[in-house]
């Protein structure tokens, strides 16, 4: 059976919980340190971060790491994420966990693709 | 009678962003077979019941995706006669020559204004599905692994310029409109389902932000209790559910909508009607969306419209 795509294979043994706070709206959950930030808040029903792919295709949990240190876990699509997203901490919930406490800011939206008749799709 | 012309979706080449890991998925999760890696380490899998080489490729990529979707039509004839139609119509196209593709004749290669490349070819090696020919049983073991799913089914592709790719598939290719999602104003097409067959869509286009996107490619399984198995397997596997199981109201298919291990959204899917090029489209206003996606719950899932790949 696979492991799930939000936990990093082989750290069963050593699980600890840290605190992780969006900024946005003070929401914070207790995420362990062996899954994403994504999969710990959505998990335990919070909201904020918005849930898409949770395999590092679609951008839409995609968040400003604030303070404290994190991991990546899996890759993420580089249509969304540059080199340069990287190096500041712009990365996609799905696919980082936390190593300690941890504060992020949205950056992510679920954009709306329905346009308005006679306005171009944008 | 006939299904001539363009055939039916014939195979679909989707980016990875761990090749390995998604094969595993695609092979034990999904349950397809897998037939095959060509030098440029690409993998090469068909469902139990496709008489076809393959039709599900996956490609190591740093972005997720499609590639390309490619059609099959009945004959050499019939490849010239519709590349020289799309050369008519203002389509550019290009060869593709035979053997790119494991088992695959020469392919004929365009864009659609939705950013999509669309292929047709008319070869590809029948490796058969695993039974004779004569006097066959009506499964192999392959159909009890995994998901396993009967056949690739078609895709629901996201862009801009929706009426643009529609004109194509509709003026030159010969696929007729099933069902459609439109806007406020009773014109404005959010959404077209298209068929070159007897099913309710072969291919189907939804206005997206972004040009080239892929929303799902789908998979054909027999039955609702299938669906609910296939349910169970993603749990049991971790895979990312999106929507589902429910039943769509646009095309009356049980569904379950979810992700591969690169956020590729996928389906599987069983039932629906049976489609005639005579019989008039059926139409959804965008209020009653939320029924068309979701009978069930009658819930507009916000993922619908805004997760791509």
């Amino acid at each position: 059976m696979d492991v799930p795509a939000g936990t990093a294979p082989g750290k069963q043994g050593a699980v600890e919980h840290v605190v992780v706070t969006i900024t946005d709206t003070n929401e914070n959950y207790r995420c362990r340190t062996d899954e994403s930030l994504l999969t710990g808040m959505h998990r335990l029903g919070k909201r904020g971060i918005p849930v898409g792919c949770r395999g590092g295709g679609c951008s839409v949990c995609k968040v400003q790491v604030i303070a404290g240190a994190y991991e990546q876990m899996r890759p993420m699509s580089r249509e969304y994420v540059s080199e340069e997203d990287l190096a500041q901490g712009r990365v996609l919930a799905c696919c980082v966990r936390p190593l300690e406490e941890v504060s992020v800011a949205v950056i992510g939206k679920l954009h709306k693709s329905i346009t308005r008749p006679g306005q171009p799709a944008a | 009678m006939g299904i001539n012309g363009v055939l039916r979706p014939g195979h679909a080449q989707i980016r990875v962003l761990n090749l390995e890991e998604d094969a595993k998925f695609y092979r034990e999760v999904l349950g397809l077979e897998e037939v095959g890696r060509d030098a440029q380490d690409r993998v090469y899998f068909k469902a139990w019941d496709e008489r076809d080489h393959h039709s599900v490729i996956i490609r190591q990529a740093d972005k997720a995706g499609l590639d390309f979707f490619g059609f099959k039509v009945s004959d050499n004839a019939t490849l010239n006669k519709l590349e020289a139609d799309l050369n008519a119509y203002g389509v550019k196209t290009e060869r593709v020559p035979a053997g790119e593709l494991l088992a695959t004749g020469e392919r004929v290669r365009f864009t659609v204004p939705t950013g999509h490349v669309i292929e047709l070819y008319a070869e590809k090696k029948d490796v058969g599905n695993g039974l004779s020919y004569s006097n066959p049983a009506p499964w192999p073991a392959q159909a009890e692994k995994g998901i396993a799913p009967t056949r690739m089914d078609h895709a629901l592709l996201g862009g801009g310029d929706l009426d643009g790719s529609r004109d194509i598939f509709i003026n030159v290719l010969g696929f007729y409109l099933t069902e459609e999602v439109v806007a406020e104003d009773g014109k404005t097409q959010i959404a077209v389902w298209l068929s070159c067959s007897n099913k309710t869509h072969d291919i189907a286009f939804v206005r997206a932000p972004e040009d080239g996107k892929l929303h799902h490619v789908s998979y054909w399984i027999d039955t609702w209790e299938k669906v609910l198995r296939a349910a169970d397997l993603m749990s049991m596997n971790h895979v990312p559910v999106d929507i589902g199981p429910t039943r769509h109201g646009i095309t009356r298919g049980a569904t379950i909508y979810a992700f591969d291990r690169s956020g590729n959204r996928f389906e599987t899917f069983a039932g629906g009607y049976i489609s005639y090029p005579d019989m008039h489209k059926l139409t959804w206003p965008i209020e009653h969306l939320p029924e068309g996606l979701d009978y069930a719950q009658r819930k507009l899932h916000e993922t619908f419209l805004t997760v791509f790949s």
